[in-house]
């Protein structure tokens, strides 16, 4: 009972981490069908957002707090990844729109970008840069619709960004003299500690779970299941789901697509930061962090069945759990006195490396007999 | 503690600058009969260029000293040190064409470069078919030795075979049982290959191993093997990588995989600079093995911190790996000004038997072109440092791993034509 208890939770808690990585995806790739190879870097700017949330809580007026700087900081890489995310459909993907291979090529080189921008600006600026984006972008929403009409709504728009500019500046040098760390650019890994209460083991029937592990699976759970009820309770949810039936459709219905695409890229995006955060929870936080999850990502999509929340799911935790039999030869302490032709192949798959190899495989495999996926997608797009 | 130890450091600086500036008159620049421009070629960008930047550092600075204290003095000449610094770009086939390009095109007589066993493996014919010298600063798997590389980190019997005697032996874990956690990739294989072997012959026993591919961060099928293999604790040893032994640490903590718990980890890949990047209070009661750790207590060891913090910044550490690089600059140069020439088959003969009060004690060039070294055994400590807990004498290296199945009774001299790179014992 007790193996069978620890094998599942890790299979569920390794299934999370793949999970929430992958649930942006699979809304930008699998509601709006961009490749978005930059998905990773939008992780990792998640990631460096829980680093700088942290050194900030470490300010003396906000010490008190910082036990609470984790949740914060889930909020905000939400925020910084969404933001991101929209400049980037504003300015590039809305062009690409149909073209998947210059959406592959145009997002490669933005994750390119987003590494080297990491590597070589301080963080204290590049906060700075994101709080003038967030202005810029949003403030103009803000104006009574009075001003949005008229003509000179460009002067207003152009003074908000100049604005939001002086702004970014302006955080960036506060935070920039007040943390020393953030102040200077490195390419060096940097580090995210766990606040105390997450660190160590809680005792659940008997067995130990390890603190961080439960934090990612509730922020997994609690992803997905705000993003479901998003899609299918709420207005704009509807919406988004109506476009990626049939976009013409509901453009003559009077829905504006290029909103639509907008907030689904956003929100796709947001989702990337809030992964962002629970992978800087298991290891360290580099330029590198999100291309090791990239592949990963676009497996349990795959997978899971392109458009399909419910298959990422499933594909996920699936993934999770024979990565934990295979890889940690569960099968041998269930049946202990196997044949041995049969326990020296399960020793043999029983590494981590091997275990990635017989995934991928069984991977292809089931992808020749379903090649699109646990449960593909009916609809016009499809037959189109 | 931590006061004194400040103080200290400043004093040491404020002594350096002062002699510094004394002798500073005999060493000017203008001084110089002529120049000798060298390659240095590591890493500056890439997933390797944190670590191999630290080496260019090193490098940098021991010339600067050489030139500082009158340069180098051939044949009565005396010659200021220039170099020409390359970008390996942590891609191995660059490594290849960048030693093309410093030995065809600019001529140096030396290159001091490289980190990774990927790309030495793809250095050494380049510099075998040109007959040019490549001076290589890791610590490795050895299993190799070319007539045109010298070695000066350490062959695994200078560093894992000492450090797995003390785990079984003398450790707080002695007599336990094994677990192997490595990289995927060819230096924690070899390594463990010959760990096995070893505990073999010592009476122990291996009761798993695995290796994470490189790039992945997902320990929890690890952990679980761990705990099945080691219930009741028992010895790590792990040869990770990088960013990898951050995944790893934090993962096996929140596990509850302590010292206080009874296990304990045998690390080979962690140095100072590591330590301060993964943060001490998730190695804090483990173990590294290394000839040169920044707490040894000698004038020699404290003036190299010192000037390395002097020149680069007082935030700088130094590590293993980095006394490596600054002894093979000056071992180049006392064999350049013992064979009186620049000629690489004149140095390569006057480099055996070279000595060097380097910062880790006295080394010596072997004729398998390999160093002499000290082995210390240390315990991470909340400062993020070592605890130096034991020195062995000079150790020789093996440049064939007498433990390894593929080269037992095998070993290689340079000095003697008829034994070569590999000959029966």
């Amino acid at each position: 009972m007790e193996l069978l208890l620890d094998s599942l939770f890790n299979g569920v808690a390794i299934g999370s981490v793949l999970l929430v990585a992958a649930l942006g995806l699979a809304i930008v790739f699998g509601l709006m069908g961009v490749i978005n190879l930059a998905h990773g870097e939008l992780m990792m700017l998640g990631a460096y957002t829980t680093y700088v949330t942290q050194l900030i809580f470490k300010l003396p007026i906000l010490k008190p707090f910082y036990n609470s700087y984790i949740i914060v900081s889930i909020f905000l890489a939400f925020i910084v990844s969404g933001v991101v995310g929209i400049l980037l459909e504003k300015t590039i993907i809305r062009k690409l729109y149909g073209s998947p291979l210059e959406t592959l090529l145009a997002t490669w080189g933005v994750s390119l970008i987003l590494q080297q921008f990491v590597r070589s600006v301080p963080l204290a600026y590049g906060t700075g840069l994101v709080i003038s984006l967030l202005i810029g972008l949003f403030l103009p929403t803000t104006f009574p619709s009075k001003i949005k009409e008229s003509i000179n709504f460009r002067y207003f728009k152009f003074s908000s960004w100049i604005f939001a500019a002086l702004t970014g500046v302006l955080t960036g040098s506060v935070i920039s003299s007040s943390v020393s760390k953030l102040s200077r650019a490195s390419a060096r890994n940097v580090d995210v500690t766990a606040p105390s209460w997450m660190r160590g083991q809680v005792e659940i029937i008997g067995t130990a779970f390890p603190k961080t592990r439960l934090m990612i699976i509730v922020i997994t759970l609690i992803s997905v299941i705000a993003i479901t009820l998003f899609l299918n309770q709420s207005a704009w949810g509807m919406r988004i789901r109506a476009v990626t039936q049939n976009r013409q459709m509901s453009d003559c219905l009077g829905i504006s697509t290029e909103k639509v695409d907008i907030i689904t890229f956003g929100i796709g995006s947001g989702l990337a930061g809030v992964a962002g955060v629970a992978v800087s929870l298991l290891g360290s936080v580099g330029p590198n962090v999100g291309g090791n999850y990239i592949v990963g990502c676009f497996m349990v999509v795959v997978l899971g069945g392109v458009g399909n929340l419910l298959g990422t799911v499933l594909a996920s935790f699936g993934i999770g759990i024979m990565t934990d039999l295979i890889g940690a030869g569960r099968l041998l302490s269930i049946w202990p006195d196997m044949p041995l032709p049969l326990s020296n192949t399960i020793n043999f798959f029983a590494t981590t490396s091997m275990a990635r190899v017989m995934i991928f495989a069984l991977i292809v495999i089931f992808l020749q007999f379903k090649p699109t996926g646990l449960f593909p997608q009916k609809g016009r797009m499809v037959e189109n | 503690m931590r006061i004194s130890r400040r103080i200290l450091a400043g004093l040491a600086t404020a002594s350096l600058a002062v002699t510094a500036t004394s002798c500073g008159g005999g060493g000017t620049s203008g001084s110089f009969d002529d120049t000798v421009t060298v390659g240095i070629l590591h890493s500056l960008s890439g997933t390797m260029a944190i670590s191999e930047s630290t080496l260019v550092d090193t490098e940098k600075m021991a010339i600067e000293e050489i030139n500082a204290a009158g340069g180098v003095t051939v044949g009565g000449k005396s010659y200021k040190i220039e170099y020409i610094v390359e970008d390996g770009a942590s891609d191995w086939p660059t490594f290849a064409e960048k030693s093309k390009k410093l030995i065809d095109q600019d001529g140096v007589p030396v290159v001091f470069g490289g980190w990774t066993s990927a790309s030495r493996k793809a250095m050494l014919p380049v510099y075998e078919s040109k007959d040019a010298f490549l001076y290589y600063p890791i610590q490795y798997e050895a299993q190799e030795c070319s007539n045109n590389i010298f070695y000066t980190g350490a062959t695994p019997n200078q560093q894992s075979e000492p450090a797995t005697d003390f785990m079984y032996k003398r450790s707080p874990a002695a007599g336990g049982d094994f677990f192997l956690v490595g990289s995927d990739y060819v230096f924690p294989r070899t390594s463990n290959t010959i760990t096995k072997a070893q505990v073999k012959q010592l009476g122990g026993k291996v009761v798993g191993e695995d290796y994470l591919p490189l790039g992945n961060t997902e320990v929890a099928p690890i952990i679980s093997k761990i705990k099945k293999a080691l219930p009741e604790g028992g010895i790590i040893i792990n040869t990770l990588n990088g960013d990898q032994n951050v995944a790893f640490f934090k993962q096996i903590q929140d596990a509850g995989i302590t010292p206080s718990s009874g296990y304990y980890v045998m690390n080979y890949s962690i140095a100072e600079e590591e330590i301060s990047t993964i943060g001490p209070e998730f190695l804090e009661g483990h173990y590294g093995a290394w000839n040169y750790m920044m707490s040894i207590d000698t004038p020699a060891s404290k003036k190299f911190a010192a000037s390395f913090k002097k020149r680069w910044g007082a935030d700088r550490v130094v590590a293993d790996p980095q006394e490596s690089a600054y002894n093979m600059v000056y071992l180049w140069k006392q064999a350049v000004e013992d064979a009186g020439t620049f000629d690489d088959n004149a140095v390569r003969e006057a480099l055996v038997g070279q000595k060097f009060d380097a910062p880790q004690g006295p080394v010596e060039v072997m004729p398998n072109h390999h160093l002499s070294q000290t082995v210390r055994i240390g315990e991470i400590n909340a400062e993020g440092g070592f605890t130096i807990l034991e020195e062995t004498g000079v150790v020789l290296p093996q440049a064939w791993n007498q433990k390894h199945p593929s080269s037992k009774g095998f070993a290689c001299d340079w000095t003697d034509p008829s034994k070569g790179e590999k000959y029966k014992l």
